[in-house]
């Protein structure tokens, strides 16, 4: 699948819909959102499994649940701003706490939303739903793991957030870089022995150019994607500090309480390593689209590389 | 059990009890030793305080053994102070209030998608009218014609800190429903006969939700207690629980 130029919410739609044709168990819910979700398509194919809320995402998720207890799998499709944290409570209390066969899918994660600002931006996302016991939490980074991670979820009773972005995205996978993915197990995307980077969703793909630029200063980078964030996979994060010493976090979230913190939660615990954690800081966002954002905060392969060459630089020193 | 847990919501325990009486013993279908029957009907507490009345009618109904009851609030338990799916019988958590009527949308939804001929009772507070969620699934209820969805509003006007009027006015909870699109009813919620009645006959206007407005009393059956915010959760002690327990077998000799 080459689908570069198209957004990974275009290949969750296609996938769900594939997926709900062949199981009239699954059901749709949007709250005024279906053309964000880029469902429309969905509702006019299957319309007896589709649900509008209205601009009411705590309904949505209640309504989700009460699907989902009787016997539908169910996927609360709708902005990961306002899903993480107006209806945070319905997450927690019912689906979570429910074990609700309910699946919350967070488009436009992040700071795709760009110049729309904070009220759209969804920097905590991670922080908040990765302490709901029984609730996975994924992110993938391109359009072939993100159809692939969609047909997981179509075929499994557990609850889970999904948080996927709104622009086009370049391929990290596809038929060349066919991984299989499975809760729980990170990807080794680039093997090296000098450090460590970990990212997930849209992070992956600079930081693999960050990798690839280091390799040719001969420096050898160990990029995981973990798309997994709850399960997380607690042995190749620690193998990664074991082996190499140095490890860096690249997310598009807050400092505070995301991938970075999770990461750092095992390091410390199995293998302490000098762990940098490389996110959104502690502050509002000036305007700008994503692009330009990442920019700002060195999101970019080579702002990237350039910081992890600093860093590294800096242990040498020591 | 109140009085070994040592605490409780004992006042919409006792304001609820006769409305889970009509909807367990005679409004609702269900098979207590087959739970997850599709078939049956769902009862969805939104009220999750008054979690004690529920288990009772839950025990009696034989979803699980009365002796069970005194377990309540012990450690390790399966009966929560709010309803858990750990009670056999309970079908969606619930302690944090507004949640309850959106989940009974989700299901009515279901069981009109499926062409089942199940129906949902959500129990709510008067109190529980302020969360702004309720009116969302309101809006749904409504829009999507649920008339398989009865809601009940335990009306007993007390909440923790005092009267619902003093507390957060809500007018007229019958013109707001209506005017959502809801079918509306008010019964004394202390007699079985008027709740039988709605239940039975409901839904009174097709492709419309229908709301039972129930008129309590809070901490009804023990006169100390009865319209005494106070209570709304409370130990009781050795004298009150003998006192509350003579005049409900008083009473009950009385009918």
């Amino acid at each position: 699948m080459s689908a570069t130029g198209t957004s990974c919410r275009h290949a969750f739609s296609s996938a769900l819909l594939e997926a709900a044709r062949n199981d009239s168990r699954i059901y749709a819910i949007c709250s005024d959102s279906k053309g964000s979700v880029t469902l429309g398509n969905f509702e006019i194919a299957l319309p007896m499994q589709f649900v509008e809320a209205g601009i009411a995402e705590q309904d949505a998720v209640g309504i989700g649940a009460g699907l989902a207890k009787s016997g539908k799998r169910v996927f609360v499709c709708g902005p990961a701003c306002f899903y993480s944290t107006r209806s945070l409570e319905q997450v927690k209390v019912d689906v979570a706490y429910a074990g609700s066969d309910v699946k919350i899918i967070g488009i436009s994660g992040g700071v795709s939303y760009g110049a729309l600002g904070s009220t759209h931006h969804s920097l905590h996302d991670i922080a908040v739903m990765r302490t709901f016991p029984g609730l996975s939490v994924f992110l993938p980074c391109d359009n072939y793991q993100t159809a692939a991670v969609t047909r997981l979820l179509a075929a499994d009773p557990a609850p889970a957030y999904l948080r996927i972005g709104r622009g086009p995205v370049a391929d990290v996978y596809g038929e060349g870089r066919a991984g299989s993915f499975e809760p729980g197990k990170a990807v080794v995307l680039h093997e090296g022995k000098d450090c460590a980077i970990i990212a997930a969703g849209e992070m992956v793909q600079p930081s693999l150019g960050a990798a690839l630029l280091l390799e040719e200063e001969g420096i050898g980078v160990r990029l995981l994607d973990s798309w997994s964030i709850k399960p997380i996979d607690a042995e190749s994060i620690e193998r990664a500090a074991r082996e190499t010493g140095f490890v860096f976090t690249i997310e598009e979230h807050s400092v505070y309480g995301g991938l970075g913190s999770a990461v750092a939660e095992i390091v410390v615990q199995t293998y302490p390593t000098p762990v940098r954690i490389l996110g959104f800081p502690d502050e509002w966002t000036p305007a700008g689209s994503s692009a330009e954002l990442f920019d700002y905060y060195g999101f970019t392969a080579r702002k990237l590389a350039a910081r992890i060459r600093a860093e590294l630089s800096r242990k040498g020193e020591r | 059990m109140i009085f070994t847990a040592k605490g409780g919501h004992i006042g919409g325990s006792l304001s609820s009890v006769d409305i889970l009486t009509s909807l367990f013993f005679h409004a609702m279908k269900y098979d207590s030793t087959d739970p997850r029957d599709p078939a049956r009907d769902r009862f969805i507490l939104s009220k999750g305080h008054s979690v004690e009345g529920y288990y009772c009618a839950l025990a009696i109904a034989g979803f699980f053994p009365e002796s069970k009851l005194e377990e309540y609030g012990t450690f390790g338990t399966m009966l929560y102070g709010h309803p858990t799916l750990k009670a056999p019988g309970v079908e969606i958590p619930s302690g944090s209030l507004g949640h309850g009527l959106a989940v009974g949308v989700g299901m009515a939804l279901a069981a009109k998608r499926d062409g089942a001929k199940t129906r949902i009772f959500v129990l709510m507070g008067d109190g529980e009218q302020a969360e702004g969620s309720i009116w969302e699934a309101a809006m749904a209820a409504a829009h999507y014609g649920l008339d398989n969805m009865v809601a009940v509003i335990d009306n007993n006007n007390l909440q923790i800190s005092g009267t619902v009027d003093s507390v957060m006015r809500s007018a007229s909870l019958e013109d707001k429903y209506t005017s959502f699109g809801w079918s509306v009813r008010e019964v004394d919620g202390h007699d079985l006969g008027e709740l039988n009645a709605a239940f039975d006959q409901s839904p009174w206007e097709g492709g419309k939700p229908s709301l039972v407005i129930a008129r309590t009393i809070k901490g009804r059956g023990a006169s100390f207690m009865e319209n005494d915010a106070a209570w709304h959760h409370k130990a009781l002690t050795r004298e009150e629980l003998e006192h509350a327990i003579d005049e409900l077998d008083r009473a009950a000799e009385e009918m």
